[in-house]
């Protein structure tokens, strides 16, 4: 049973399809890596699983929730699956506990303490339980997107969706988000991410997808992946990025 | 016929300019609850009201405040209903605030990144959460500014109002213009009033904005 089902997916933006048919299914545990250049569509296959674009054919569907487009639809399929952006996304008018509890307290209708609570145990997951009371521009990269990992992870969602999370980091603060993964990962969180760290990639996960013009074009465990590609597409992906 | 001197004349403007600040308040006020209630057509999720919205502000954009005045004072004449300037200019007014601050507060909620979009939507919020707890409070901060700025352009707008009659500042000074024959020293005075009224606005305008890009966002 597959934790999230991607059936023949379609999606076109104006005349230009962007996914010509996609079969994914993802289960739990499973750390998949869409890798492929730029404009191959795997940051709109993220984006496609909880709906943040319209699909035009084809299903999906998270821990059962099917994706229809309504509210109520929507929010249910959402709550499965959490979402981490490139650019963070923080709240910047909510202190840093705020941003992890605003939708505990709106969406899940949890009460303050509950949610408070649950804001300091997921800030202290990812190493940030002294900055509670921060605000986000008070905060470096590195330490935004892990506040944004701990808002996503206080919703209690069964996957989380990577939208190249370390791309618009320093350098220097990549290596800390990364962790937060890894250890996301060693705990068993399901994840589909779109990196372009292939060494974390080849490390963490069980299973790296090749896109390439709209469709997966090779996927496999990542040494075989990395190690042995089988098109000449991936070859020159791999050539490229090294 | 007595003499009216410089102190007579001073104190009669500072008494009209009393209604000059009553109706500009009622213009502000009216205007802007109006204005919030268009808001949320304008930008909500229900087509037909958003371009009725969106006529709205065009036509009370692109005419004439004092034609807009005129209307209201003229046109429900028309109907049979006895207008008092007023009635006449508190109406016209608070259509014409309204048309503007709704554009203004349209753009404060459209210069809201996609992304808070995007992350409450992620997170389960509904278009409604998504407004109350994270658009708006971020658009209310970056509104105040041009919120404020536009009032002086309504304290400046209720000049208008003396064409059709209402006795706010500038009528009353037209009325002492032709009783003393004075009317540089009259309207000097007149223009004195709307400055001492409208630079406080202005500078709090100012003072507001530079705050917010000095300090935090929030």
């Amino acid at each position: 049973m597959s934790l999230i089902a991607i059936d023949a997916l379609k999606k076109s933006y104006g005349k230009t399809e962007v996914l010509k048919g996609i079969d994914l299914h993802v289960k739990q545990g499973e750390v998949i890596a869409l890798i492929g250049k730029s404009g191959s569509g795997k940051s709109t296959l993220l984006r496609c699983i909880n709906g943040l674009e319209q699909i035009n054919d084809g299903a999906i569907s998270v821990a059962g929730e099917q994706l229809i487009n309504d509210e109520l639809h929507l929010r249910a399929l959402r709550l499965k699956v959490g979402m981490i952006f490139q650019q963070f996304n923080l709240f910047p008018h909510k202190t840093a506990g705020q941003n992890v509890m605003l939708a505990q307290q709106v969406v899940k209708k949890r009460p303050k303490a509950d949610a408070v609570a649950m804001a300091r145990k997921m800030l202290d997951r990812v190493g940030l339980s002294d900055k509670f009371d921060s605000y986000p521009d008070q905060l470096s990269g590195g330490q935004q997107q892990r506040v944004a990992i701990a808002r996503a992870l206080a919703m209690e969602p069964m996957a989380l969706l990577c939208d190249e999370v370390t791309s618009a980091l320093d350098p220097e603060l990549v290596a800390e988000v990364l962790q937060v993964v890894r250890d996301l990962a060693a705990e068993g969180m399901t994840l589909v991410m779109v990196t372009h760290e292939m060494a974390f990639a080849r490390d963490v996960c069980s299973r790296v997808v090749f896109m390439h013009q709209g469709r997966i074009h090779e996927s496999g465990p990542p040494e075989q992946v990395f190690n042995n590609p089988q098109t000449p597409e991936l070859r020159s992906f791999i050539g490229m990025t090294g | 016929m007595s003499q009216i001197g410089f102190a007579d004349i001073l104190w009669n403007l500072i008494m009209a300019a009393g209604w000059t600040v009553v109706l500009s308040l009622i213009s502000f006020v009216g205007g802007g609850l109006l204005g919030i209630v268009l808001l949320f057509a304008r930008i909500g999720k229900v087509s037909w009201l958003r371009v009725v919205v969106k006529i709205y502000t065009e036509v009370f954009q692109g005419t004439p405040l004092l034609m807009q005045l005129f209307l209201a004072f003229f046109g429900l004449g028309l109907l049979g209903i006895d207008v008092p300037p007023s009635l006449a200019a508190g109406t016209a007014l608070i259509l014409w605030t309204a048309a503007f601050l709704v554009e203004i507060w349209r753009g404060c909620v459209s210069a809201i990144a996609k992304g808070q979009w995007e992350a409450s939507a992620s997170l389960g919020m509904t278009y409604v959460e998504q407004m109350r707890h994270v658009i708006l409070p971020q658009a209310f901060k970056i509104s105040i500014p041009p919120t404020v700025g536009f009032s002086v352009q309504v304290v400046k707008g209720t000049a208008l109002t003396s064409i059709i009659g209402f006795v706010e500042v500038t009528k009353a000074g037209t009325v002492l213009a032709n009783a003393t024959f004075q009317p540089f020293t009259v309207y000097g005075l007149v223009a004195l009033i709307y400055f001492i009224l409208c630079y406080p606005l202005s500078l709090s305008a100012k003072a507001l904005e530079r705050k917010m890009n000095v300090t935090h966002r929030h």
